[in-house]
Protein backbone atom coordinates (compact mmCIF):
# COMPACT_ATOMS: atom_id res chain seq x y z
CA UNK A 1 0.00 0.00 0.00
CA UNK A 2 2.45 2.44 -1.11
CA UNK A 3 0.10 4.40 -3.11
CA UNK A 4 -0.19 7.02 0.08
CA UNK A 5 3.31 7.53 -0.99
CA UNK A 6 2.52 7.98 -4.48
CA UNK A 7 -0.20 9.79 -4.09
CA UNK A 8 1.50 12.64 -1.84
CA UNK A 9 3.96 12.91 -4.46
CA UNK A 10 1.03 13.70 -7.08
CA UNK A 11 -0.72 16.79 -4.22
CA UNK A 12 2.86 17.82 -3.66
CA UNK A 13 3.79 18.42 -7.25
CA UNK A 14 0.14 19.86 -8.28
CA UNK A 15 -0.32 21.97 -5.63
CA UNK A 16 3.68 24.02 -5.58
CA UNK A 17 2.23 24.17 -9.53
CA UNK A 18 -1.01 25.63 -8.45
CA UNK A 19 0.22 28.01 -6.29
CA UNK A 20 2.89 29.13 -8.89
CA UNK A 21 0.04 29.87 -11.28
CA UNK A 22 -2.21 31.97 -8.61
CA UNK A 23 -4.65 29.58 -8.20
CA UNK A 24 -7.42 28.89 -5.67
CA UNK A 25 -8.90 25.28 -6.92
CA UNK A 26 -7.72 22.66 -8.73
CA UNK A 27 -10.51 20.97 -10.88
CA UNK A 28 -8.46 17.89 -12.12
CA UNK A 29 -5.12 16.31 -12.31
CA UNK A 30 -3.70 13.76 -14.38
CA UNK A 31 -1.21 11.29 -14.48
CA UNK A 32 0.59 8.53 -16.40
CA UNK A 33 2.10 4.99 -15.18
CA UNK A 34 3.07 2.26 -16.52
CA UNK A 35 2.14 -1.55 -16.15
CA UNK A 36 5.77 -2.41 -14.89
CA UNK A 37 5.02 -0.20 -11.81
CA UNK A 38 4.15 -1.78 -8.38
CA UNK A 39 0.45 0.90 -9.15
CA UNK A 40 -2.93 -0.36 -8.15
CA UNK A 41 -5.37 1.68 -9.59
CA UNK A 42 -7.73 1.89 -7.53
CA UNK A 43 -5.67 1.98 -4.36
CA UNK A 44 -4.11 5.10 -6.04
CA UNK A 45 -7.91 6.24 -6.24
CA UNK A 46 -8.72 5.52 -2.28
CA UNK A 47 -5.81 7.20 -1.45
CA UNK A 48 -6.74 10.66 -3.51
CA UNK A 49 -9.95 10.77 -2.55
CA UNK A 50 -8.68 10.68 1.42
CA UNK A 51 -5.61 12.81 0.79
CA UNK A 52 -6.82 15.86 -1.66
CA UNK A 53 -9.53 16.35 1.30
CA UNK A 54 -8.39 20.04 3.18
CA UNK A 55 -6.80 21.31 0.28
CA UNK A 56 -7.70 23.10 -3.08
CA UNK A 57 -7.71 20.21 -4.58
CA UNK A 58 -10.71 19.13 -2.24
CA UNK A 59 -12.99 18.63 -4.97
CA UNK A 60 -10.62 17.18 -7.51
CA UNK A 61 -10.58 13.68 -10.25
CA UNK A 62 -7.74 12.16 -10.69
CA UNK A 63 -7.51 11.08 -14.37
CA UNK A 64 -4.98 7.97 -14.64
CA UNK A 65 -3.46 6.75 -17.63
CA UNK A 66 -1.58 3.38 -18.23
CA UNK A 67 1.26 2.70 -20.27
CA UNK A 68 1.80 -0.93 -21.85
CA UNK A 69 5.37 -2.79 -21.04
CA UNK A 70 7.23 -2.05 -24.38
CA UNK A 71 11.13 -3.28 -25.25
CA UNK A 72 13.63 -3.34 -27.83
CA UNK A 73 15.39 -6.62 -28.43
CA UNK A 74 18.97 -6.11 -28.21
CA UNK A 75 19.49 -8.91 -30.51
CA UNK A 76 17.26 -8.09 -33.58
CA UNK A 77 16.11 -4.38 -32.61
CA UNK A 78 12.48 -5.77 -32.89
CA UNK A 79 10.45 -3.14 -30.57
CA UNK A 80 7.05 -5.56 -29.22
CA UNK A 81 4.61 -5.01 -26.17
CA UNK A 82 4.61 -7.48 -22.79
CA UNK A 83 3.08 -7.96 -19.70
CA UNK A 84 4.87 -8.14 -16.81
CA UNK A 85 5.95 -11.80 -16.68
CA UNK A 86 8.06 -12.30 -19.20
CA UNK A 87 10.05 -9.85 -21.44
CA UNK A 88 11.10 -12.44 -24.75
CA UNK A 89 11.40 -11.08 -27.99
CA UNK A 90 8.42 -12.39 -30.32
CA UNK A 91 10.81 -12.40 -33.23
CA UNK A 92 14.20 -14.19 -32.24
CA UNK A 93 13.20 -15.92 -28.89
CA UNK A 94 16.07 -13.41 -27.12
CA UNK A 95 15.78 -12.72 -23.31
CA UNK A 96 18.26 -9.97 -24.13
CA UNK A 97 15.65 -6.68 -24.32
CA UNK A 98 15.96 -3.29 -23.15
CA UNK A 99 12.68 -1.48 -21.64
CA UNK A 100 11.42 1.49 -23.51
CA UNK A 101 8.29 2.36 -21.84
CA UNK A 102 6.39 0.46 -18.77
CA UNK A 103 7.70 1.96 -15.59
CA UNK A 104 6.47 5.78 -15.42
CA UNK A 105 5.25 7.28 -13.27
CA UNK A 106 4.58 11.27 -13.88
CA UNK A 107 2.15 14.14 -13.24
CA UNK A 108 0.98 15.26 -16.21
CA UNK A 109 -1.33 18.55 -15.91
CA UNK A 110 -3.63 20.21 -13.80
CA UNK A 111 -6.69 22.30 -14.51
CA UNK A 112 -7.34 24.78 -11.98
CA UNK A 113 -9.17 27.86 -11.77
CA UNK B 1 -7.08 26.66 -17.08
CA UNK B 2 -4.24 24.03 -17.87
CA UNK B 3 -1.25 23.53 -16.36
CA UNK B 4 1.60 21.41 -18.17
CA UNK B 5 3.54 19.86 -15.30
CA UNK B 6 5.36 16.61 -17.05
CA UNK B 7 7.27 15.80 -14.01
CA UNK B 8 8.26 12.25 -11.81
CA UNK B 9 5.44 11.66 -9.56
CA UNK B 10 8.71 10.43 -7.15
CA UNK B 11 10.67 13.45 -8.49
CA UNK B 12 10.85 14.61 -4.35
CA UNK B 13 12.38 10.96 -3.88
CA UNK B 14 14.42 10.70 -7.26
CA UNK B 15 16.32 13.88 -6.26
CA UNK B 16 17.08 12.73 -2.83
CA UNK B 17 18.48 9.99 -3.97
CA UNK B 18 20.31 11.28 -6.41
CA UNK B 19 22.03 13.62 -3.55
CA UNK B 20 23.01 10.41 -1.99
CA UNK B 21 24.35 8.96 -4.46
CA UNK B 22 26.70 12.14 -4.68
CA UNK B 23 27.63 11.36 -1.26
CA UNK B 24 28.21 7.58 -1.68
CA UNK B 25 30.67 8.94 -4.51
CA UNK B 26 32.32 11.40 -2.57
CA UNK B 27 32.87 8.64 0.38
CA UNK B 28 33.44 5.62 -1.83
CA UNK B 29 31.04 3.76 -0.79
CA UNK B 30 29.11 1.24 -2.38
CA UNK B 31 25.95 0.52 -1.30
CA UNK B 32 23.77 -2.44 -1.83
CA UNK B 33 19.70 -2.38 -1.01
CA UNK B 34 18.76 -5.99 -0.21
CA UNK B 35 14.58 -6.83 -0.56
CA UNK B 36 13.05 -9.95 0.74
CA UNK B 37 9.47 -10.84 2.35
CA UNK B 38 9.63 -10.86 6.85
CA UNK B 39 11.54 -13.64 7.53
CA UNK B 40 13.37 -14.41 4.58
CA UNK B 41 16.72 -14.35 5.76
CA UNK B 42 17.38 -10.79 5.26
CA UNK B 43 19.22 -10.31 8.71
CA UNK B 44 21.20 -13.78 8.54
CA UNK B 45 21.78 -12.99 4.99
CA UNK B 46 23.41 -10.04 6.16
CA UNK B 47 25.31 -11.90 9.42
CA UNK B 48 26.42 -14.13 6.85
CA UNK B 49 28.05 -11.54 4.33
CA UNK B 50 29.58 -10.03 6.84
CA UNK B 51 31.86 -12.79 8.11
CA UNK B 52 32.77 -13.58 4.64
CA UNK B 53 34.18 -10.10 3.61
CA UNK B 54 34.39 -8.03 6.66
CA UNK B 55 38.44 -9.02 6.62
CA UNK B 56 38.14 -7.00 3.15
CA UNK B 57 35.81 -4.37 3.48
CA UNK B 58 35.03 -1.89 6.53
CA UNK B 59 31.43 -2.87 6.53
CA UNK B 60 27.72 -0.71 8.11
CA UNK B 61 24.22 -1.82 7.51
CA UNK B 62 21.08 0.33 7.90
CA UNK B 63 18.01 -1.44 9.00
CA UNK B 64 15.08 -0.91 7.98
CA UNK B 65 11.92 -2.47 9.82
CA UNK B 66 8.43 -0.87 11.09
CA UNK B 67 9.40 -1.21 14.58
CA UNK B 68 12.07 -2.84 17.06
CA UNK B 69 15.58 -2.22 17.13
CA UNK B 70 16.22 -6.00 17.20
CA UNK B 71 18.11 -6.25 13.88
CA UNK B 72 20.03 -3.01 14.32
CA UNK B 73 21.15 -4.85 17.74
CA UNK B 74 22.00 -8.23 16.42
CA UNK B 75 24.33 -6.39 13.89
CA UNK B 76 25.92 -4.51 16.49
CA UNK B 77 26.91 -7.38 18.89
CA UNK B 78 29.18 -8.52 15.74
CA UNK B 79 30.73 -4.73 16.15
CA UNK B 80 29.50 -3.63 13.17
CA UNK B 81 28.00 -0.16 13.15
CA UNK B 82 24.44 -0.38 12.85
CA UNK B 83 21.49 2.02 12.60
CA UNK B 84 18.14 1.04 12.88
CA UNK B 85 15.07 3.22 10.85
CA UNK B 86 11.74 2.47 11.61
CA UNK B 87 9.17 3.34 9.20
CA UNK B 88 6.65 3.23 12.02
CA UNK B 89 4.23 1.61 9.35
CA UNK B 90 5.34 2.81 6.33
CA UNK B 91 6.25 -0.45 3.81
CA UNK B 92 9.22 0.75 2.34
CA UNK B 93 12.23 2.93 2.67
CA UNK B 94 12.75 6.39 0.80
CA UNK B 95 15.22 8.43 -0.21
CA UNK B 96 14.98 10.78 3.06
CA UNK B 97 15.11 7.74 5.43
CA UNK B 98 18.24 6.71 4.02
CA UNK B 99 19.94 10.12 4.23
CA UNK B 100 19.07 10.39 7.90
CA UNK B 101 20.27 7.34 8.74
CA UNK B 102 23.62 8.10 6.66
CA UNK B 103 24.21 11.29 9.01
CA UNK B 104 24.92 8.84 11.80
CA UNK B 105 27.20 7.12 10.44
CA UNK B 106 30.78 8.18 8.96
CA UNK B 107 30.64 7.08 5.37
CA UNK B 108 34.35 8.10 5.25
CA UNK B 109 34.94 5.05 6.99
CA UNK B 110 32.55 3.07 5.61
CA UNK B 111 33.74 0.60 1.83
CA UNK B 112 29.92 -1.01 1.65
CA UNK B 113 26.95 -0.31 3.09
CA UNK B 114 24.14 -2.98 3.29
CA UNK B 115 20.40 -1.69 3.49
CA UNK B 116 18.20 -3.92 4.82
CA UNK B 117 14.54 -2.81 3.39
CA UNK B 118 11.08 -3.43 4.93
CA UNK B 119 9.83 -7.16 4.44
CA UNK B 120 8.09 -6.72 1.44
CA UNK B 121 7.93 -7.79 -2.18
CA UNK B 122 5.92 -4.73 -3.69
CA UNK B 123 6.41 -1.23 -2.28
CA UNK B 124 10.12 -1.30 -1.83
CA UNK B 125 10.73 -1.90 -5.76
CA UNK B 126 9.50 2.06 -6.74
CA UNK B 127 11.94 3.76 -4.61
CA UNK B 128 15.53 4.70 -5.60
CA UNK B 129 17.49 5.22 -2.39
CA UNK B 130 20.92 6.18 -4.67
CA UNK B 131 21.85 3.17 -3.54
CA UNK B 132 24.85 1.36 -6.71
CA UNK B 133 22.64 -2.55 -6.59
CA UNK B 134 18.85 -3.91 -5.47
CA UNK B 135 19.60 -7.15 -4.87
CA UNK B 136 16.46 -9.06 -3.37
CA UNK B 137 16.37 -12.58 -1.22
CA UNK B 138 13.34 -15.18 -1.87
CA UNK B 139 13.37 -18.27 0.81
CA UNK B 140 13.02 -21.75 0.18
CA UNK B 141 9.65 -22.05 2.01
CA UNK B 142 8.00 -19.12 0.51
CA UNK B 143 7.63 -21.34 -3.06
CA UNK B 144 8.89 -21.59 -6.20
CA UNK B 145 6.11 -19.83 -7.57
CA UNK B 146 6.62 -15.87 -6.19
CA UNK B 147 8.56 -14.77 -9.52
CA UNK B 148 5.10 -15.24 -11.10
CA UNK B 149 3.12 -13.81 -8.06
CA UNK B 150 5.32 -10.57 -7.31
CA UNK B 151 7.42 -9.70 -10.95
CA UNK B 152 7.91 -6.33 -10.41
CA UNK B 153 10.59 -7.30 -7.83
CA UNK B 154 12.53 -9.90 -9.50
CA UNK B 155 12.62 -7.81 -12.81
CA UNK B 156 14.50 -4.93 -10.99
CA UNK B 157 16.31 -6.69 -8.95
CA UNK B 158 20.58 -7.39 -10.21
CA UNK B 159 20.89 -10.66 -8.58
CA UNK B 160 19.11 -13.07 -6.91
CA UNK B 161 19.48 -14.74 -3.66
CA UNK B 162 17.76 -18.34 -2.90
CA UNK B 163 18.01 -18.77 0.62
CA UNK B 164 17.18 -21.69 2.94
CA UNK B 165 18.65 -23.67 -0.06
CA UNK B 166 19.10 -26.72 2.71
CA UNK B 167 15.21 -27.06 3.01
CA UNK B 168 14.65 -27.65 -0.70
CA UNK B 169 13.42 -30.69 -0.73
CA UNK B 170 11.37 -30.40 2.29
CA UNK B 171 9.25 -28.24 0.53
CA UNK B 172 9.31 -29.64 -2.78
CA UNK B 173 11.16 -26.53 -4.58
CA UNK B 174 10.81 -26.87 -8.11
CA UNK B 175 14.19 -24.66 -8.97
CA UNK B 176 13.97 -25.75 -13.10
CA UNK B 177 10.83 -23.99 -13.04
CA UNK B 178 12.04 -20.95 -10.34
CA UNK B 179 15.02 -20.29 -12.77
CA UNK B 180 12.94 -20.86 -15.97
CA UNK B 181 10.77 -17.36 -14.84
CA UNK B 182 13.53 -15.51 -12.92
CA UNK B 183 14.84 -15.62 -16.52
CA UNK B 184 11.61 -14.48 -18.11
CA UNK B 185 11.47 -11.11 -16.14
CA UNK B 186 15.09 -10.69 -15.95
CA UNK B 187 16.92 -12.78 -17.76
CA UNK B 188 21.25 -10.89 -16.96
CA UNK B 189 20.39 -11.78 -13.18
CA UNK B 190 22.40 -13.97 -11.64
CA UNK B 191 20.71 -16.60 -8.84
CA UNK B 192 22.91 -17.42 -6.02
CA UNK B 193 21.35 -20.40 -4.17
CA UNK B 194 22.78 -20.35 -0.17
CA UNK B 195 21.96 -21.38 2.94
CA UNK B 196 22.79 -18.52 5.28
CA UNK B 197 22.52 -20.14 8.31
CA UNK B 198 24.78 -22.57 7.50
CA UNK B 199 27.14 -20.94 5.33
CA UNK B 200 26.35 -22.40 2.06
CA UNK B 201 26.72 -20.61 -1.27
CA UNK B 202 27.35 -17.34 0.58
CA UNK B 203 30.98 -17.11 -0.93
CA UNK B 204 29.56 -17.16 -4.81
CA UNK B 205 27.26 -14.17 -3.87
CA UNK B 206 29.98 -12.47 -1.74
CA UNK B 207 32.67 -12.76 -4.97
CA UNK B 208 29.40 -11.40 -6.78
CA UNK B 209 29.20 -8.06 -4.77
CA UNK B 210 33.55 -8.03 -4.18
CA UNK B 211 33.84 -7.90 -8.46
CA UNK B 212 30.70 -4.94 -8.29
CA UNK B 213 32.38 -3.01 -5.31
CA UNK B 214 35.89 -3.25 -7.32
CA UNK B 215 33.98 -2.16 -10.50
CA UNK B 216 32.96 0.97 -8.72
CA UNK B 217 35.92 1.25 -7.58
CA UNK B 218 37.98 1.04 -10.76
CA UNK B 219 35.70 3.37 -12.11
CA UNK B 220 36.44 6.31 -9.76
Amino acid sequence: MHEMGICDGILKSALEAAEAEGATRINHIDVTFGELTQIVEDALQFAFEVQRADTIAAEATLGITILEGRSRCMDCSAEFKHDRYEVKCPECGSYLCSLIQGRELRIDSIDVD
Amino acid sequence: MKIDISKGILAHNDALAEENRQLFKESGTFVVDLMASPGAGKTSTILATIAALRDRYRIAVIEGDIASRVDAEKISRHGIPAVQINTGGACHLESAMIRRAAGALDLDEIDLLIIENVGNLVCPTDFDLGEHAKVMILSVPEGDDKPLKYPGIFAISEAVILNKCDTMSVFDFNRESFDEVVKGLNPTAPIFPISATKGDGVDAWCDWLTARIEAMRAAE
